[in-house]
């Protein structure tokens, strides 16, 4: 029987096991969309901009490990969702996106919402296709979901005419694909692998270095068995929250600019890094050129432009985490002994010294302003026990909420940190409850980052979504802000937010329910109650201002000379800060 | 340092932008690149010649192995290779030049392609020194219009040993 390109479109889905579908319609893509409304198997969730949309699949994708998708239209609809394909291309995200486009006699003739979607998104999607013919659109979608899904995963683009999802073709789909160019290594050299049993045998210092890729390999359990077996200490990237227990004694927490102390210190005097599935970026680095000075580098990593692209790598095995963790893990059982423990007590008492040097640190004073770290820390002790999913968006509270909320599981940890994208969290929280709508999703967000996909609040209500947002409010924004007070004199050039909405009737305004933190003592109260609402929430916590994340690792700094406190300028300033509110927006701050 | 890198991509529209892309994206130098189909006519040979240091020729190769659309990727310094490249000058001939720019055209085995009474259009082809050698004679005379294909190159088949070598040079 022929179908529509439409109704192809749906039952590729179908048979790619695809059960939501986040999107906006528009003119060229109105044929899709009537026939996704004249069939349950897949649920579409409108949303409010098709930014929110490719967020969304984000979120999703990364909850489930599963391709997220997303249906935007031609022209504005398909720039609109560019922040997201570039968001998903800079953190390996599967993102299967479908766009409208016009008719293909209309094609290069500056037709109403024309954009040539293919070459906008070439340059931040793993893979892009404009499907010009019937007879191509399953086989296109087939292709679409393995090149996002397989190898290094990513964004993919399917740009779908308006002719081609009304016109008619036989409906077949492959049941396998083949593409000559495109064929991901998994198994790791066995030769390499073996160099690197070898290796870890003999290093006195060694450090675990884990990134994105474990979480996309699910290879969570091949780490722990490593780590354990080896007792070596673990060094998360952002990316890699939750690959390892954030509570367990092996781990170190995250390393990096805002890294804790030991994790960093560890790197830098290690004389084993072995790196998996973390592609060395400059946040993790620090100054190439003296970056783990005294080490050897072994790194696994799927793709191999990962590897020795930034640094120098001896022992370079491209495959995938799980594979290469089970046959290491193979070798090393049969040979590690109690003489490692041995070898490297020295090694565990100077990160256990670390550890007791410089904890992660801040003060609280009872009836003081409300310490970012403090909500962050109380909502996860509040939550731990309930495994949540955790989403954030960009800025000081993100890094407070890696530092400070300490995931146990992978997949549960929804952060931008390739681009660093504003507005990412509370859509991505929204896509990881669409997929798991039982769980408790939670998402860390600041007050400038919120207002870039606020909109996503009327989506929330309308597709029961009760993902429960939590502003570090501090009035700023703060990661600019720290900036400015330690390499820009305290020029708050545009840092300060000044009015914000009242987020508390702005949740109300669009039907959720607004809770706001007013003292230190109400903390535990109001996140208990956001915890037990049914709803969406937003939790507005009017933070201190002037808090700054520490550790921090000045860009292109080295990675044992962190900056572990205020300076003794900036602390002076702000001892007569705390009662001020920053009405002086332009001003340094005085005491 | 130059590198010419022989390229094996699928024969399909957009795969040069992904090529072009890549270079441009992450700032990596073009010096030529030349494509066209190959015997097999689903796919496209292309050959770019690039410059940069070891690492940023690693990561070239490895940043166009990873793309969908590139089947092989051959770095040819790896090899001994042939190349050639073609060049079509038009020059100002008149009078007692003409016959100059024919001694020119027959010490470097080019050809003239076309002749108007004041203009000669030259082919040649050869290796790059060869291109510029002829161009630095012809440019006296006055060359009115130029275009070089950029370069080809194929990697020199391996000899077994020196008496199969032997017999193939005296065959040449
Ligand atoms: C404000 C801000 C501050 C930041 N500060 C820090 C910081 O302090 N510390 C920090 O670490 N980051 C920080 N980041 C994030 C940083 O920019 C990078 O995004 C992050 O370090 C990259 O993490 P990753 O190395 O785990 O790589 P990812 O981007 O997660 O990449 C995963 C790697 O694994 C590989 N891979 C994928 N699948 C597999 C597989 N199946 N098998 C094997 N390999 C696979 C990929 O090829 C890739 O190389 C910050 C970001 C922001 C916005
Ligand atoms: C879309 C976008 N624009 C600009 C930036 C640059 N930027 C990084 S952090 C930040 C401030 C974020 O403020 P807020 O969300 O309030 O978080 P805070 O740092 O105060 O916790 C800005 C502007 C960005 N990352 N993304
Ligand atoms: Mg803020």
């Amino acid at each position: 029987m022929k179908l529509t390109g439409a109704e192809i479109f749906i039952e590729c889905l179908k048979r790619e096991g695809v059960k939501t579908v986040f999107a906006l319609p528009g003119g060229v893509v109105l044929k899709i969309f009537d026939t996704l409304h004249q069939q349950k198997d897949v649920e579409v969730i409108l949303t409010r901009h098709e930014q929110g949309a490719g967020h969304m699949a984000e979120g999703y994708a990364k909850a489930t490990g599963k391709a997220g998708v997303c249906l935007v239209t031609s022209g504005p609809g398909m720039t609109n969702v560019i922040t997201a394909l570039a968001d998903a291309y800079m953190d390996s995200v599967p993102l299967v996106c479908f766009s409208g486009q016009v008719p293909t006699n209309l094609i290069g003739n500056d037709a109403f919402q024309e954009a040539d979607n293919v070459g906008l998104s070439r340059p931040c999607t793993k893979y892009n296709f404009l499907v010009k013919d019937v007879n191509d659109l399953a086989g296109t979608i087939k292709e679409a979901f393995y090149i996002a899904t397989t190898g290094r995963p990513g964004p993919v683009l399917v740009d779908i005419p308006k002719d081609v999802s009304m016109a008619k073709a036989e409906f077949t789909y492959p049941n396998a694909v083949s593409i000559r160019g495109y064929n991901p290594t998994y198994d790791g050299n066995k030769w390499q692998i073996k160099q690197a049993a070898e290796a870890i045998m003999k290093a006195k210092k060694p450090i675990l270095y884990v990134g994105g890729g474990v979480v996309f390999s699910g290879a969570s359990q091949e780490l722990l068995e490593l780590a354990e077996m080896t007792q070596i200490p673990v060094d998360m990237t952002l990316m890699g929250l939750g690959a390892f227990p954030g509570e367990h004694s092996l781990s170190m927490g995250m390393l990096g600019m805002h890294g804790t102390y030991q994790a960093n210190m560890a790197m830098h005097y290690s004389d084993l890094v072995i790196a998996i599935g973390a592609r060395f970026d400059d946040r993790v680095t620090g100054k190439v050129s003296e970056f783990c000075p005294h080490a050897k580098v072994i790194h696994v990593d799927i793709d191999p432009t990962s590897i020795r692209k930034n640094i120098h790598v001896d022992i370079p095995i491209v495959g995938d985490c799980k594979t290469v963790l089970r046959e290491l893990n193979q070798i090393l059982r049969a040979t590690v002994n109690g003489e490692q423990k041995d070898l490297r007590k020295p090694w565990w008492d100077q990160l256990r010294e670390w550890q007791q040097a410089h904890p992660l640190t801040y003060q609280q004073e009872q009836d003081g302003p409300i310490k970012p770290q403090q909500v962050v820390k109380r909502l996860y002790e509040l939550t731990k026990d309930r495994d949540p999913i955790v989403a954030t968006d960009v800025g000081q509270h993100q890094m407070w909420a890696a530092q400070y909320f300490k995931l146990a599981k992978p997949n549960r940890w929804l952060t931008s940190g390739g681009l660093g994208t504003m507005g990412f969290g509370f859509p991505a929280a929204m896509g990881a409850q669409a997929a798991f709508r039982d769980r408790l999703v939670l998402c860390i967000a600041g007050d400038g980052s919120v207002q870039m996909n606020m909109q996503e609040m009327a989506t929330a209500v309308v597709s029961k979504l009760p993902v429960k947002i939590i502003i570090l409010n501090n009035g700023f924004h703060g990661m600019v802000r720290q900036w400015q007070d330690l390499f820009y004199e305290g020029r708050y050039a545009s840092s300060y937010l000044d009015t914000t909405p009242d987020f508390v009737k702005l949740a109300e305004a669009y039907g959720a329910v607004g809770l706001r933190v007013k003292k230190v003592g109400d903390l535990d109260a109001v996140l208990k109650e956001a915890i037990a609402t049914d709803k969406p929430v937003i939790v507005d916590v009017p933070t201190y201002p002037y808090e700054n994340c520490y550790p921090m690792i000045p860009a292109g700094g080295c990675n044992h000379e962190m900056i572990l406190e205020d300076p003794p300028e900036l602390k002076k300033k702000q001892s007569g800060a705390t009662k001020v509110t920053p009405e002086d927006k332009d001003t340094v701050l005085t005491a | 340092m130059e590198h010419i890198i022989s390229v094996t991509v699928e024969n399909k529209f957009g795969v040069l932008s992904r090529v072009a892309g890549l270079f441009s994206g992450r700032g990596f130098n073009i010096e030529s690149l030349s494509v066209a189909p190959t015997l097999d006519p689903s796919m496209s040979q292309m050959t770019i010649v690039t410059s940069g240091d070891e690492r940023i020729i690693e990561q070239i190769v490895k940043q166009l192995n990873k793309l969908i659309d590139v089947i092989k990727v051959v770095d040819l310094n790896e090899t001994e290779f042939v190349s050639r490249e073609t060049a079509i000058i038009k020059v100002h001939t008149k009078d007692q030049d003409r016959a100059e720019a024919l001694r020119i055209v027959d010490i470097f085995r080019a050809n003239v392609i076309d002749s108007t009474p004041t203009t000669y259009t030259i082919e040649v082809s050869g290796d790059p020194k060869k291109i510029e050698a002829i161009i630095n004679l012809l440019q006296p005379l006055g060359i009115k219009d130029l275009v070089r294909t950029g370069r080809v190159a194929v990697a020199r088949e391996p000899v077994r040993s020196a008496a199969v070598q032997a017999k193939k040079v005296a065959r040449e």
